[in-house]
């Protein structure tokens, strides 16, 4: 089986005159919880549209479990779960119903359905709602039930567009706890976030996207080390300074040289984004 | 054995009306009781065409109607919120069913909707006493109608970009089609050029069809090929812009 689980290669997206997405290179391997992070509109969800066969590919080629997107799409559907950004779940069916039709659309036999859908449940959390109807659901149990439904024909691929877009820190940790446990299913993971700490809290490996380009890929430990594990931040005139440091002692070596209000922390991925490409990443 | 893919698309839809059985039953018979009140009893009365009770004459084309209509919106109404509002169509798009799969499930979930308001209107007048002969040549001219206008909802709510589009649609395709495709008076009535640019319209072959087995003759041949040429370059047309469908 092929080591990688998603390849692409100069995969590009055009809506007339504009691009989306740029050239993209990405290899991931199995097992793997690859995040894709940058702002509103940097291409994340354009890429993961391309990879699940909702968005045609303006150039360039992808493959998923080294099936090419393009050429065999019904292939590549049957071995991939999606939860979109989107709560587009059937509101009018209860929950175990949305797992049903997901499970007849897969076409796994009625009691593989059935046991399959009273399992999931369980594991994100609703066994007790699996009656009720979804209308009548939270935005975090729809978040989870989403989760499910991607989860029910057992995908060795899951794609996750922004899981936690809206949802309160409480039920966003809890939703991070579901994919910390999957990592342990060997599922690969490919999230789209514009959330930093989502970004280190589950990632193997962040790819920074910015106006559609790829600008930088690592681990989140080996992003910030590339520009130094030490920040020191001061208060100035101009607003706020920041500079980095890859050893300590050299941070505070700085520090003790100014004269002013500052803090030396931990370097984040914020940093990192900001430092690449002169912007914050804007939360909502 | 585990089901096609266009099945569980149609079982969906049929839950759906599981669950609203009795608005869905509503629905079905408001609009045709309506015309068959009106255009047969209130403005037909006394009136004869082709040695016909008016009554006996325009029922056909109402029934013709009525299929159409709930065929056309049962599919076109739905599928457009699922696609521009719910979203819900992207769960079909992303799981192992082909899109003629999708449009077939769908198709058909509108010919049992238009079906079904069509069969509801024919009791209505039977127990109205309304002499009128039924045959399976009658029943399958319905079912392709329906087969026809369903996948012509499919179409219209795959190009529709908004609810509006869908409005104006229906407003400058099916409402005129409704009122001059031969179903309240005969097409021939009509003066030239308008009495041959309505024999483009499907509607106006399914209702001279129906109207043609009731008075016990057969199908027209040239509304048959009509019929079937629909229906096909449709369906056609309806699967490919499900393919085509971008988000």
């Amino acid at each position: 089986m092929d080591e990688w689980m998603i390849r692409t290669f100069d995969l590009t997206k055009k809506f007339g005159s504009l691009t989306a997405v740029n050239r993209l290179n990405l290899s991931i391997h199995q097992g793997e919880i690859f995040g894709l992070l940058g702002p509103n509109g940097a291409g994340k969800t354009t890429t993961i549209r391309m990879l699940t066969t909702l968005a045609k590919i303006s150039d360039g080629r992808a493959f998923v479990s080294g099936i090419n997107v393009e050429d065999r799409p019904l292939e590549v559907k049957k071995i991939i779960g999606v939860v979109p950004q989107g709560l587009n779940l059937e509101i009018e069916l209860t929950a175990e119903e949305n797992l049903d039709f997901h499970g007849r659309l897969h076409k796994m036999p009625k009691k593989q359905r059935r046991d399959r859908a009273s399992e999931i449940l369980g594991f994100v959390g609703l066994d007790d709602k699996s009656k009720v109807q979804v209308d009548h659901f939270s935005g975090g149990m729809k978040r989870r039930l989403l989760i499910a439904r991607a989860l029910m024909h057992r995908p060795r691929i899951l794609f996750m567009d922004e899981p936690t877009v809206g949802l309160d820190p409480q039920i966003r940790r809890k939703i991070w706890g579901l994919i910390q446990d999957l990592k342990d299913q060997g599922i690969t993971i490919l999230i789209t976030t514009h959330y930093i700490e989502e970004a280190e809290a589950l990632c193997h490996r962040v790819g920074i996207l910015r106006k559609g380009e790829l600008i930088a890929l690592d681990s989140p430990n080996g992003l910030k080390r590339d520009l130094g594990e030490y920040a020191v931040e001061c208060q100035n005139r101009n607003g706020c300074d920041v500079r980095f440091f890859k050893e300590r002692r050299e941070a505070v070596a700085y520090a003790g040289s100014l004269n002013q209000d500052l803090m030396i922390r931990q370097t984040n991925l914020e940093d990192v984004f900001l430092n690449l490409t002169g912007e914050k990443i804007h939360h909502e | 054995m585990n089901s096609p893919g266009f099945y569980t698309i149609f079982w969906r839809e049929m839950l759906s009306i599981r669950k609203k059985f009795w608005k869905f039953l509503a629905g079905s018979l408001v609009m045709p009781s309506l015309y068959l009140v009106t255009f047969g009893w209130g403005l037909g009365r006394g009136i004869n065409v082709h040695g016909l009770d008016y009554l006996v004459f325009v029922l056909p084309g109402i029934i013709a109607l009525s299929a159409m209509n709930n065929s056309f919106s049962g599919v076109a109404v739905t599928l457009n919120i699922s696609k521009l509002y719910y979203r819900t169509i992207e769960e079909i798009l992303v799981s192992p069913v082909s899109h003629w799969s999708i449009a077939l499930g769908r198709v058909l979930s509108g010919c049992f909707k238009g079906l079904f308001s069509a069969l509801l209107l024919i009791l209505i007048s039977l127990m109205l006493h309304i002499q009128i002969r039924y045959n399976a040549a009658f029943f399958g001219i319905l079912f392709l109608t329906c087969f026809i206008f369903a996948s012509l909802g499919v179409l219209a709510a795959m190009l529709a970009k908004s609810h509006e589009d869908m409005t104006n649609f229906t407003n400058f395709v099916i409402l005129p089609m409704s009122f001059l495709s031969g179903t309240f008076f005969p097409p021939e009535r009509l003066p030239e050029p308008f009495a041959t640019l309505i024999m483009v319209y499907p509607l106006t072959h399914a209702a001279v069809s129906l109207r043609s087995l009731v008075a016990g003759n057969g199908v027209p041949f040239i509304s048959l090929l009509v019929i079937l040429f629909y229906g096909v370059v449709l369906f056609i047309l309806g699967g490919k812009a499900i393919k085509r469908l971008e988000l």
